[in-house]
């Protein structure tokens, strides 16, 4: 399955691949108009100091512990993308704290969101691995 | 401020519409001329800063940004230029030599430009380069002067080593230290994949770059950094470098602060101390002594590797390099005074050498008049910025050409003549690690592959329309070029005739 992979070794820090997922997930057609002036909520983070950053979403683990822990069966294994289901999730955040790579983080509602790789939206495919500048990020099968 | 201040060059257009304020601007600039201002929520910028690099252009994901030269301009005064008055404020400000980077970008006339090329009609067939097989790959190197047999009329094969090219372009020298470990690794890999060849700059080879030897040329330049045996052996030609064509007659300097790490280790010299080539080789005053060099780097290479010397184009270029055909050495590479560099005195940048069309003519007849053409190859450089250039330069008599400035544009390089700064923020001119790794080697050699790669269907196409399916026959073919608005004096340099002839 491919899967988005991340490349510490290239990351510039630049923080592209936030806005791009923001954006592809927001439904709009323009990115200024879908981000200007709001906190913005993506589902990859860049993490980093001074010396080092490099970018963290889901890992699509094929035994995921975020599944087993959901204790509102939001979320769900489909062909290997691992996806959530705002309608049933109650934020509770377990997730969060099960997750081992710290790849999770709530919406602006609360509830859960995550990585889908771009399969639900209109971008089609990974919208951080379409727009990052230096191939930190890629999508591929491993 | 006050009599000291110069009002900025460039301003940053920011559209206040389009900005969210992500902040990529500010990241990605090394010059610090984008800030959040946190208490207004929006981006603000320093111009005084910006050299114009177009990197936050580049990346702003909303295309809010543009940078436009200033219009605050002093009175108008065709002698007393903008430029040249802001150059007289800075010296006054500094006391110091004006620097800068890259090739002269004063407007002399570009011969190129000035010269077309033929093609086929109705008497005589053109070829179809998609559909005929068209030969683009050279040999460089000494060329014997007539077939030779033993005794029993067996044909005499053995050459003296030659270079191999798919097509007659190869990457000219830049130097580790000069340009990033990145963009090295880049050149070298495109090089290997093109089957073409890349030069090393008198900065010594990076350790980890010994496996692309064979598509590599060292370089042996008056500092001699980092010459070595191995350093020798490691590559497929050595290149003695007697001049460049952005700073004939004058040397290098890499200052201390880019003495770093590998670069310290692969010049062979202490960390922080600066790397300063002389502007002669001090052991070289005459064609004699530049011979005795030659069969040194022979003898120590086995006779194996051609040697090439390189030389800026100057007023009388063609006597220096019949000089040069006669000391042993196999190829000439000439540069053109619009050849580029990582940092040069401004004004010798802009008034010294000449341009490389009309030297390259100069070269080739002097040398073809006294009967050494093929003693040694030509290779040229010095602003050779499309495939149109390279067919031209073959036509005048170049065996190759040499291409850096192209390169290090595809790489990502805007042109912006701040190299010497070290602050490039395309990761190609500087030593900062959070800078060099902007430049993903895997990107940037593809982008070199693809350039070179469509250079060579050009020149197959250009190739075609003149009927010639070969590049050795276009060699010193002028015959195939016409003058445009040259003067008579000029025509004759150039050894071609007047449109419409």
């Amino acid at each position: 399955m491919k899967r988005v992979y991340v490349n510490e070794k290239w990351c510039l820090g630049c923080h592209l691949c936030e806005y791009n997922c923001a954006f592809a997930n927001s439904g709009m057609q323009d990115m200024a108009t879908a981000l200007k002036g709001k906190p913005i909520y993506p589902r990859i983070h860049v993490e980093e100091n001074d010396t080092i950053s490099y970018a963290v979403s889901c890992r699509h683990c094929t035994d995921p512990i975020c599944v087993k822990s959901c204790i509102a069966g939001a979320l769900s294994q489909e062909d290997g993308v691992i996806r959530v289901d705002p309608e049933k999730c109650v934020g509770c955040l377990t997730c969060v704290l099960v997750c081992p790579y710290g790849a999770l983080a709530p919406s602006e509602s609360g509830v859960m969101q995550k990585c889908e790789l771009c399969l639900q939206n209109s971008c089609g495919e990974p919208a951080c691995v379409k727009g990052c500048p230096n191939r930190a990020i890629v999508y591929e099968e491993r | 401020m006050g009599v000291e201040f110069i009002y900025p060059e460039f301003e940053v257009i920011r559209n206040d519409n389009r900005c969210i304020a992500c902040r990529v601007c500010e990241r990605q600039c090394a010059n610090e001329v984008h800030f959040f201002n946190a208490e207004r929520g929006v981006m603000m910028s320093d111009e005084t800063k910006c050299v114009n690099c177009q990197r936050c252009v580049s990346l702003c994901p909303t295309r809010a940004l543009k940078i436009v030269k200033s219009d605050c301009k002093l009175r108008e005064n065709a002698n007393w230029q903008d430029d040249t008055i802001k150059e007289i404020y800075k010296q006054a400000n500094s006391g110091a030599v004006l620097l800068s980077s890259m090739g002269n970008p004063k407007p002399f006339p570009v011969y190129w430009d000035k010269i077309l090329i033929n093609a086929s009609q109705v008497t005589n067939p053109s070829i179809d380069p998609l559909r005929e097989p068209m030969e683009t790959r050279v040999f460089l190197g000494k060329k014997p002067d007539k077939v030779k047999r033993d005794a029993n009329g067996k044909l005499l094969c053995e050459l003296p080593p030659q270079l191999e090219l798919s097509l007659p372009v190869m990457f000219s020298a830049m130097s580790y230290g000069s340009i990033s470990y990145n963009a090295h690794e880049s050149l070298a890999r495109a090089a290997t994949e093109l089957g073409i060849y890349y030069n090393t700059g008198e900065g010594g080879l990076h350790e980890d770059f010994y496996c692309y030897g064979k598509n590599t040329i060292v370089q042996v330049a008056s500092g001699r950094f980092g010459v070595h045996k191995e350093y020798l052996e490691a590559s497929a030609a050595v290149e003695i470098k007697m001049g460049q064509g952005a700073k004939p007659g004058i040397g290098g300097h890499l200052p201390g602060a880019k003495i770093v790490g590998d670069v310290s280790r692969t010049r062979m010299i202490p960390e922080g101390s600066d790397a300063i080539s002389p502007a002669p080789h001090h052991d070289i005053y005459s064609i004699e002594d530049l011979r005795q060099l030659v069969f040194s780097l022979k003898e120590a290479t086995e006779y194996k590797k051609p040697i090439i010397v390189k030389v800026a184009a100057v007023h009388n270029i063609a006597a220096i390099a019949s000089g040069i055909a006669r000391s042993g050495a196999d190829i000439i590479a000439i540069d053109g005074f619009r050849g580029g560099t990582g940092a040069a005195p401004t004004r010798i940048r802009d008034n010294v050498g000449i341009p490389i069309e009309l030297a390259l003519a100069a070269v080739d007849q002097r040398l073809r008049d006294e009967g050494i053409r093929n003693n040694v190859s030509l290779v040229v450089g010095g602003s050779i910025r499309s495939a149109s250039d390279v067919v031209k330069a073959i036509a005048l008599g170049a065996d190759a050409c040499y291409i850096a400035t192209a390169a290090v544009l595809a790489l990502g390089c805007h042109l912006c003549r701040t190299c010497q700064s070290g602050k490039c923020n395309w990761g190609i001119a500087t030593q900062r690690p959070d800078l060099v790794k902007r430049l993903n080697p895997d990107i940037g050699s593809e982008r070199l592959v693809n350039l070179v790669k469509a250079w060579q269907h050009e020149i197959k196409e250009l190739m075609g329309g003149m009927g010639i399916n070969s590049i050795e026959a276009l060699r010193g073919n002028r015959l195939m070029l016409r003058g445009i608005g040259l003067t008579e004096k000029e025509l004759e340099i150039l050894g071609i005739l007047h449109a419409g002839e």
